[in-house]
């Protein structure tokens, strides 16, 4: 038994060291496509301040759904710029925190197919399976179908498109090959070979306004209030543009 | 946006699971049956890890089964070539890939209360007939299958129930085809994700009545064998 305690007081004590004493730490939930450079900004803002953040990702859809019901996050970065509006009239949001942190662009991704011209990639139709991410839930799946839409294209594909739960997912049906090609987000394909990858014209689609707010639970978490600031900082905005994001003017 | 709710949304989920978890359980019979057998008689000293590898999937987190499956499913893995049969690139978002990926997954579930069955009877019965001339054929379909009857219920129900039960493997192999794919747990989830809970909840109050009855029938059986080996 002393043994026993012992150990628990190494690991109590390991666990207690390794958290810096002033530090504190807020919850945000993050819209699938922006994990890469919210992991970046996360880390910026950790080495700027000592405060870390903890973040969540999933579809916008089913984050939000998770914060009607009690979700511990207090700050929420969608997808879209219908949730974070709706949020606040729903008294889950701070009235007047809404704020554009990037504007989104879909691109048509294939890592064996070459779409430098994507266009007559998905005219010809030669693939078995499209992927995109589930439309009423995820904003890049609805600009995806909006493109196949504005290319008149919609009903041949159609039998073709497999949705993932969110745009991570939908990245990972074309990585593991079992798709050939999907629209996912610039974001993620950012890097890739100039040929596997077709930024989506930006008059076939409905800008993807990825609204941010503070929720009524960080209304007086000052890292949640310091983090959304940091959001909108220069440091911030350089890493957003680089991952292929615009900044709202 | 089609956020009424219709027949459809609601009809077709539930056929398609309940035909996943048919023909599931109607293959996991034939493909139990002689591995829970060998399982029982067997004398190799390395049967308890072949019977460790089928117990795998009671263990596993559906999220590994599904990142395996969906890399074997694809066009470089064996379900690939398999899909190849009929003329298909994956195993992924497909029928057939939800079969395969159940069979696996249930599997666990149809062996060991066959495996249990069949060691329950002894060696009595089999030696028996076995001296009264009848082939091993003949012991194993007449003798051994029959006495294991309630084993078969047991695997039967609690293979239909898993399936249909079935949420992260299909999740991460399925790409959520209406029709095709979409079954009743990830149709669910979907619903709840959009905001659909009047759809969500048709479907899920459906399957707690469903569980219930699954897991009523199953204790039923038990007792009910209970009491004809104490007569």
């Amino acid at each position: 038994m002393r043994k026993a305690h012992w150990i628990v007081g190494l690991m109590l004590s390991a666990g207690f060291a390794a958290t810096p004493v002033a530090a504190a730490q807020t919850a945000v939930a993050v819209a699938a496509n922006f994990t890469a450079p919210v992991e970046e900004i996360a880390a910026a803002f950790t080495a700027k301040t000592g405060d870390t953040i903890e973040l969540s990702f999933g579809a916008t859809g089913a984050l939000y759904t998770q914060i009607t019901q009690g979700a511990p996050f207090t700050v929420f970065l969608a997808a879209d710029n219908k949730r974070p509006t709706t949020a606040v009239k729903e008294g889950f949001g701070v009235d007047g925190t809404v704020f554009t942190y990037a504007i989104g662009k879909s691109a048509l991704y294939s890592p064996s197919l070459d779409v430098t011209d994507g266009k007559a990639v998905l005219e010809a139709n030669g693939f078995a399976h499209l992927a995109i991410a589930e439309p009423t839930a995820a904003p890049y799946g609805a600009a995806a179908m909006e493109v196949l839409g504005k290319l008149g294209i919609a009903d041949a594909v159609a039998p073709k498109i497999v949705t993932g739960e969110n745009i991570s997912q939908t990245l990972q049906f074309i990585d593991s090959a079992n798709a050939e090609l999907g629209f996912v987000a610039l974001s993620q394909v950012v890097g890739k070979p100039a040929s596997q990858v077709w930024i989506v014209p930006a008059d076939l689609y409905t800008p993807i306004l990825q609204d941010a707010v503070l929720l009524k639970t960080g209304e007086n978490d000052a890292v949640a209030k310091a983090f959304v600031d940091f959001l909108q900082g220069e440091e911030a905005h350089a890493i957003i543009e680089k991952y292929g994001y615009q900044i709202a003017d | 946006m089609p956020d009424v709710l219709s027949a459809r949304d609601i009809v077709e989920p539930v056929l398609l699971t309940l035909s996943l978890a048919l023909i599931v359980t109607a293959l996991l019979v034939v493909i139990a049956t002689p591995l829970a057998w060998w399982l029982c008689r067997s004398k190799a000293p390395w049967k308890e890890a072949v019977a460790a590898v089928a117990a795998l999937p009671l263990v596993l987190p559906p999220t590994v089964l599904g990142f395996y499956l969906l890399l074997a499913f694809g066009p470089f893995g064996p379900g690939g070539a398999l899909a190849g049969l009929w003329g298909a690139r994956t195993l992924a978002f497909s029928f057939e890939g939800l079969i395969v990926a159940s069979l696996i997954y249930s599997l666990p579930f149809m062996v060991q209360p066959l495996r249990n069955a069949f060691e329950a009877f002894g060696n009595e019965p089999l030696e028996a007939a076995a001296s009264l001339g009848a082939s091993s054929w003949q012991t194993f379909l007449r003798i051994a299958v029959p006495l294991a009857r309630p084993g078969y219920l047991t695997g039967a129900v609690l293979t239909f129930a898993h399936t249909v039960g079935e949420f992260g493997v299909v999740l991460m192999i399925g790409g959520n085809i209406p029709g095709k794919t979409r079954v009743l747990s990830v149709a669910i989830f979907n619903y709840v994700e959009r905001g659909l809970w009047e759809n969500a909840h048709i479907l899920s109050a459906g399957m707690v009545i469903f569980a219930f009855v699954a897991i009523t029938a199953t204790m039923l059986i038990d007792r009910r064998i209970g009491q004809l080996s104490r007569s």
